[in-house]
């Protein structure tokens, strides 16, 4: 079962409209599937192909280009590693190694038991606070080794299941647009009149 | 692309206003006059210096990926590197093609391409006439330091039944897959994966099933796209090539023929401004291959005792000269028939033409009854170039994606590139659907009023008023009257009265045929219905396959049991030629030359390139040969004699002296039945040159029924039962093939569409059922509003 | 003077100078609408809409905002470019920051999201522009969250969408947020990321986004910082933000420090006037360096921009003259490398992230970037060659050909190549992988020359093999 839920679908929906042109929500509807799931799998891009019009081919095209989409079932937490300048220069390859000790697998690997994915990652905009790393883009600021294997622990015994949602969420917060509030998306091909508080000057006239 | 010659002539005139668009720049010292929009690229390549290029194609937009075009260019800033495939021409703009910075950079780019390619140039079918081969040699930096693994994938994987594609290879120019999405409409086949790991691909189980694939093949700088039927036959260095036209249908596209001891290996693509811009269709491109195909005639047949027997020229042609001497005599010269010529030349239909006036037989049609009206032929005709600078398409015609294939692509980009405005009067559906400005959906049988409440619109009026007008006219729905169509063609003519008309003809040279004289004050379907009636002694058919092509097959079967002797000329033994009585085996295309006429009435050279299969002849050939043998004189002694005719009014366009007056139909509409039939065809059917080419056989998907799955619900059938359709001429029942098609998804489709373009519709041309003949279909349920175009 | 880092804005260091941007920073609840409006919240919205949208445009112009993204250009002026008469326009909001060392705008959408509501809306009133697209960086989950809430509270509260406070303006914001490719942040990217498309950026010239944007209309793409100081600029008038900071660089900046310093954060500073010394020893600012060592060098402005020596301490932050001193602004992102620090593996961190980021348009960028990291990474490995050193240099040639900006140093007798540089790709990426390695290897060659063995003979290979017949 990979197609949206119903609530989803009716989101998924909304999403759609709030762009002029619908392909512009592929990629949000690449996170709902992947908030759906914890991945995005073959089924789940035909639907999004279907919902904004295009093939499913250039849903894949778009969605493979980005780093957080993954196309295969992952470990119910991520945990990204920041190796970028800042974190390196601060010590992001001891927080690796102990990470891969305390895991037992390898930057790129999932754990047996599903729990967790480790890799690295490139710069978090968090350079002032290295080294840090994300946990399902949740972030954890100047850690050290000790502090990376407290937070395995915490994970894997369930201490954090209430801080941080599976893989795949990432705001717990969505925008809603009112309706009686919304001015609209407009096809841009169609609607080309200026907007209503800029007064026009065409041909000297003026409204 | 073409402004260096409008340039040119300038100089030669006297006083000219000065081109307001002409723009001066320089390239590489020399002045050199381009116009405003041109890119540096082509303008430098028209004033003799050749930018090397990669991603650069003149008939699609630029990208800028490859970076191997950049030049230095100066606008009065100095000279910076640019890629010269993105930058236009400006006044006073400074090109260098030669500077150091510029041979440093092509240099260093070569380098940098060639990093990752596999160096597998021996074993390239590419190897010989790749653009990134040729260019290392002139551009590049003669050796590489690059000592890293290379990148490896798969070696050649299928992305279709006919394509091939080698990752390894790849530069990543994005040729392949903005030729899928922009010209084609297909964007099956896309980038994938980011940075150094990008590589083309399909979505998994979704081949890029494109009707243009073939394009890809041509357009890929390097070996990266192989055709299937053409992978390792030859190298480039082997081929021999000429320029011909394609006759798979009446668009006429310019190709050139290649080949290698005395076998036809591919067609590629020329760009002929006028005509294909470089495209074919992949039925075009690969349809050749029936040429050597195992059902090809190699000796005339008679019938005999035990059925058709291999005879010689001499005695089948006495036989023949026989066959129409004993008719003419006996029924007079109304007692002979001849059907078709359209797959022929315009000298074979010539001299046919010649031989049956020389006879005074006047019952012939070079059309099968699914053609056009010859007071449609009769109008103002436009040409493909008016078609895409038209400001108003309208559109009464089958789908052209499936029809005229490459003539939906002109279209297409007409619409979407040049803001062409498309008005489609459709029963169901075309590719062009999406991007016409007005699709107006019309129950089968009700055209008139749909055209005349469309008519009536203030909006469609000040369009059609707003510019050129073209009309492209063809029968969408075989199950409706050719008058029917000329009703609807002459009131949109009558609202504007200028409009050019653009003939839809499925069969290549219907047009060429027809202005050769093979149409008599009898059709096809009077004719068959005098054969039907026992009134003719002799038909000949002229490669034409009433049994299978007719339209009303019942007749066509009576027809054929009930005429007197068949004599049929044709390069493949067909469903009408197993009747005949002799068969005589001609040359096809590809082994024989002359000129073919496209639906413009463009009159161009088709080209012999590998010889005759067996002892077979070209049709005029025998015709020349039977009017000695009869006595009669055709006033032509050979080819060049036929061709001086085609060509002797030098206009280069054939139009088709008619004088029919159009004709006026009253639809009438069954009312007996709950849905209306829209009868239609697939590119891919059972023709021939599609059933006898290796590689295109199995894309034919054969007969089948298209249904709303509503209407499916309603009537209670599960979606994997057989159907059967009752009309008032019979019943036929079809495979459920076709109808599995979902619930139309994409936001133009109205609950009426046919299924989206990626689920398979199948049909087919031809039908062995006792009934009418059935292609796909949609449904339509009587007086349902809903699907009435909004 | 007082420093003080509050904890629930980590990162983010306060002081006693003026502050545009980060005003409410030390507020907890400085996100809220409530503390918002309770802090001057809108108040430069309503001074806005209270004057034609010209006239506004002339404010912004009058400020000389420039555009805190990268590029430095100035907003007003961008806003300006747009073609006559041309609608829809759009807003699209940058805010992807990924360039490494950069720490601003997250912050600024975690702490302050009304603020950049009202900047967006502002901007839009001044140039017309009908739909706001607010592109937030896939990683940021908080600052997703942080402005979905703001935006829900402020289409709530009227001050968004239909008829804003009865004035007859109305826009759209509407939120959408990335999934992870750094190179989106490059405007023409951004827009075809937000058209559902592969990131790749589109050649400009001939069309700059302002012409021909987000579904080929006129686009203005602004960072959230620019964006962030509009409320202040509209509420306060052009004067009192130019002001602050010098002619050329009038207002503050946001500037991250981070790497080998006593006290690395976030600091919101004077433009122009403030030094790079200030700034790394400064006691209201880093402290100095860490644990009482030397400084080794420094990059000045983001991952891409060249690095510089403690010889071009004395620079202030401004734009100009660290272009003239070899290097650049950019993001205002200032990483710092003490004396024990590994010269080619950090250079390889950064040529690693570049090579990794590069969207694949660009052949010098797709191919080049890789194979620099691979020499490199084999020269950190210590199985390289001198020639690989050459070959580094070379290859590089192939992105940036001709002279590449670089610091002047006294030591190694070298004067100052000023910056840019010349490419052969369509964006920065390329370049940028290739400039940490010019820097370390022009500056810390003998660094290198330490790691690898003398040369051998090199392996060069035929480029093309030719199949038989011709
Ligand atoms: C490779 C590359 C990455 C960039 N990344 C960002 C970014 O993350 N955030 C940003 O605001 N601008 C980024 N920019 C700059 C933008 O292209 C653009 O100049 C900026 O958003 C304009 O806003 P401003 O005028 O307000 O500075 C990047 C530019 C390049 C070439
Ligand atoms: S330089 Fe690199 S990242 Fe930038 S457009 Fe070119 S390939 Fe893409
Ligand atoms: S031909 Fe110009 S960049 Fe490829």
């Amino acid at each position: 079962m990979s197609r949206f839920s119903a609530e989803n679908l009716t989101l998924a929906r909304e999403i759609v409209s709030r762009y002029p042109r619908p392909k512009s929500a592929v990629i949000p509807l690449l996170h709902l599937a992947q908030e759906q799931e914890g991945w995005i799998s073959e089924e789940a891009m035909r639907e999004i192909a279907e919902l904004v019009g295009v093939t499913p081919a250039e849903v894949r095209g778009t969605g493979t280009f980005y780093e957080m989409f993954h196309f295969e079932p992952i470990g119910r937490y991520l945990l990204n590693i920041c190796g970028t300048m800042s974190c390196a220069l601060m010590g992001a390859g001891e927080l690796m190694h102990a990470a891969e000790e305390e895991l037992g697998v390898r930057a790129g690997g999932t754990t047996d038991d599903g729990l967790i994915t480790l890799h690295g990652a490139e710069c978090q905009a968090a350079c002032t606070e290295a080294p840090c790393l994300q946990v399902n883009y949740r972030y954890r600021f100047r850690v050290t080794p000790d502090g990376v294997r407290q937070l395995i622990a915490d994970l894997r015994s369930g201490a954090l299941s209430d801080e941080i949602p599976p893989h795949g969420t990432l705001a717990t917060v969505r925008q809603h647009i009112p309706s009686d509030r919304a001015v609209g998306a407009v096809d841009p091909d169609v609607d080309t009149a200026p907007p209503a508080w800029i007064p026009v000057t065409v041909e000297g006239a003026s409204s | 692309m073409s402004t260096t010659e409008d340039t040119g002539a300038e100089v030669d005139d006297e006083v000219v206003e000065p081109d307001p668009d002409a723009v001066s720049i320089t390239v590489n010292g020399r002045s050199v006059t381009a116009r405003r929009g041109d890119l540096v690229i082509a303008a430098a390549e028209r004033a003799g210096d050749y930018i090397p290029r990669f991603c650069y194609h003149p008939r699609m937009s630029s990208v800028g990926m490859c970076r191997q075009c950049l030049v230095e260019i100066d606008t009065g800033r100095g000279p910076m590197l640019q890629p010269s495939c993105m930058v236009t021409v400006s006044e006073g703009m400074v090109v260098d093609t030669e500077s150091e910075t510029t041979k440093r950079a092509q240099e260093g780019i070569l380098e940098l391409l060639l990093a990752n390619h596999p160096l597998d140039c021996p074993v390239c079918d590419k190897g010989g006439e790749c653009p990134l081969q040729d260019q290392a040699f002139s551009h590049g930096p003669g050796e590489s330091r690059y000592v890293e693994e290379k990148r490896h994938y798969e070696k050649p994987i299928p992305i279709s039944d006919l394509v091939y594609l080698d990752r390894e290879r790849c530069i990543l120019c994005d040729r392949c897959t903005r030729f899928a999405d922009e010209v084609a409409g297909d964007a099956l086949i896309h980038f994938i994966d980011r940075g150094n790991a990008t590589q083309v691909n399909t979505f998994p189980d979704e081949p890029f099933s494109s009707y243009f694939s073939g394009n890809t093949v041509q357009i890929c700088p390097v070996g990266a796209l192989t055709a299937k039927p053409y992978r390792f036959k030859a190298r480039p260095w082997d081929l021999e090539q000429v320029e011909s036209t394609c006759t798979s249908c009446s668009v006429g596209c310019r190709i050139s023929v290649h080949s290698s001891r005395d076998r036809l290996l591919r067609f590629q693509g020329v760009d002929d401004e006028a005509v294909n811009w470089g495209w074919l269709c992949d039925r075009g491109r690969f349809n050749f291959e029936s040429v050597h195909a195992d059902r090809r005639l190699a000796e005339p047949l008679i019938r005999s005792a035990e059925g058709l027997v291999p005879t010689d020229w001499s005695s089948a042609l006495s036989i023949t000269a026989d066959l129409i001497r004993s008719a003419v005599d006996g029924g007079g010269p109304g007692s002979v028939a001849v059907l078709g010529g359209a797959r022929g030349t315009n000298e074979d239909a010539l001299a046919w033409s010649a031989l049956a006036d020389a006879l005074g037989v006047e019952s012939r049609d070079a059309r099968l009854g699914d053609g056009l009206g010859l007071d449609l032929l009769d109008l103002p005709r436009a040409t493909i170039a008016d078609l895409a600078s038209a400001s108003t398409v309208v559109l009464m015609a089958p789908d052209l994606k499936e029809e005229l294939p490459v003539l939906h692509l002109r279209l297409r980009d007409a619409a979407l590139r040049s803001g062409t405005r498309v008005i489609e009067f459709t029963q169901s559906g075309s590719g062009l659907t999406r991007h016409a400005w007005r699709s107006i959906r019309h129950l089968p049988g009700t055209g008139a009023s749909a055209v005349a409440e469309a008519l009536a619109d203030a909006e469609v009026a000040a369009q059609l008023a707003s510019g050129p007008v073209v009309v492209v006219a063809g029968r969408q729905n075989l199950a409706e009257s050719a008058e029917a169509l000329s009703d609807r063609v002459g009131a949109v003519l009558a609202a504007a009265p200028e409009a050019g008309v653009l003939p839809v003809l499925r069969r290549g040279n219907t047009m060429g045929a027809l202005a050769a004289g093979l149409h008599g004050p009898r059709d096809a379907a009077d004719i068959l219905r005098e054969a039907a009636e026992g009134r003719i002694d002799l038909l000949i058919l002229l490669g034409s396959d009433p049994l299978a092509d007719f339209p009303d097959s019942r007749l066509a079967r009576t027809a054929l049991a009930r005429v007197g002797r068949i004599v049929s000329l044709d390069g493949h033994l067909c469903a009408s030629s197993e009747q005949a009585d002799v068969v005589l085996p001609v040359a096809v295309m590809g082994e024989k030359s002359g000129t073919t006429t496209n639906l413009e009435g463009r009159v161009t050279p088709v080209s012999q390139k590998v010889t005759v299969h067996g002892t077979a002849r070209p049709d005029w050939m025998i015709a020349l040969d039977l009017a000695s043998r009869l006595g009669v004189d055709l006033g032509v002694a050979d080819l060049g004699d036929l061709t001086a005719r085609v060509t002797a009014d030098d206009r280069g366009v054939w139009s088709v002296p008619t004088g029919v007056e159009p004709a006026h139909f009253e639809s009438v509409v069954g009312t007996n039945y709950d849905f209306r039939l829209v009868l239609s065809r697939r590119l891919y059917d059972a023709a021939v040159s599609t059933q006898c080419s290796p590689s295109l056989e199995g894309l034919a998907g054969g007969r089948g029924l298209s249904v709303h799955p509503s209407d499916l619900e309603r009537i209670g059938v599960a979606s994997g039962d057989d159907v059967k359709v009752i009309g008032p001429r019979g019943s036929v029942v079809l495979p459920p093939g076709c109808r599995t098609a979902s619930a139309p998804t994409r936001p133009v489709r109205s609950d009426c569409s046919r299924p989206s373009p990626t689920a398979s519709n199948s049909s087919s041309k031809r039908t062995s059922s006792p009934s009418a003949p059935i292609g796909w279909s949609s449904s339509w349920r009587r007086s349902s509003p809903s699907c009435r175009p909004s | 003077m007082t420093v003080e880092t509050y904890p629930w804005a980590p990162g983010f260091v306060a002081g006693d100078r003026p502050r545009i941007v980060t005003s409410r920073f030390e507020h907890e609840d400085s996100h809220t609408l409530e503390r918002y409006m309770a802090t001057g919240g809108y108040e430069g919205l309503r001074a806005a809409l209270a004057k034609p949208a010209a006239e506004v445009h002339e404010q912004v112009r009058g400020s000389t905002l420039l555009g805190r993204g990268g590029a430095g250009f100035p907003a007003g002026v961008k806003w300006g470019l747009t073609p006559e008469g041309v609608y829809p326009r759009y807003l699209v909001v940058n805010g992807d920051e990924s360039e490494p060392g950069t720490y601003k705008d997250r912050l600024l959408m975690e702490r302050d999201p009304h603020q950049l509501i009202e900047g967006c809306l502002i901007a839009c009133y001044a140039a017309g522009l009908s739909r706001c697209f607010l592109y937030i960086r896939g990683e940021m989950a908080l600052a997703q969250e942080r402005v979905a809430t703001a935006l829900n509270e402020a289409y709530a509260a009227g001050l968004v969408g239909r008829d804003i406070l009865g004035s007859g303006f109305g826009v759209d914001i509407v939120l959408h947020w990335g999934a992870g490719a750094y190179v989106v942040g490059e405007e023409t990217a951004l827009i075809e990321s937000l058209e559902g498309n592969r990131g790749m950026p589109r050649l400009k010239p001939p069309f700059f986004p302002a012409a021909i944007g987000l579904y080929g209309k006129p686009t203005i793409v602004n960072n959230v910082e620019t964006l962030s100081n509009l409320p202040f600029i509209a509420a306060n008038g052009a004067e009192a933000y130019t002001a602050i900071g010098t002619e050329t660089s009038p207002g503050t900046r946001m500037v991250a420090v981070s790497g080998h310093v006593r006290r690395p954060g976030v600091y919101e500073i004077v433009n122009g006037t403030t030094t790079f010394r200030d700034l790394l020893y400064g006691e209201e600012f880093c402290g100095g360096i860490r644990d009482g060592n030397e400084l080794k060098a420094f990059v000045p402005g983001g991952g891409s921009a060249p690095w510089f020596l403690p010889d071009q301490l004395d620079l202030p932050f401004e734009g100009r003259q660290v272009g003239a001193a070899g290097s650049m602004l950019g993001s205002g992102a200032i990483m710092v490398m003490d004396s024990t620090t590994d010269i080619p593996a950090a250079a390889l961190t950064l040529t690693r992230f570049y090579a990794h980021e590069s969207c694949g348009k660009c052949v010098p960028c797709r191919e080049g970037g890789t194979w620099l990291m691979r020499v490199l990474e084999r020269v950190v490995a210590g199985e390289g060659t001198t020639d690989d050193l050459d070959l580094l240099l070379e290859v590089g040639q192939s992105i940036c050909p001709g002279d590449m900006p670089h610091a002047s140093s006294e030591a190694l007798g070298l004067e100052a190549t000023p910056f840019p540089y010349k490419m052969t790709t369509i964006c920065f990426v390329g370049p940028s992988a290739y400039v940490p390695v010019h820097s370390a290897l022009t500056l810390f060659r003998s660094e290198f020359e330490e790691r690898v063995a003398p040369s051998r003979s090199r392996t060069r290979i035929p480029v093309v093999a030719v199949g038989g017949g011709q």
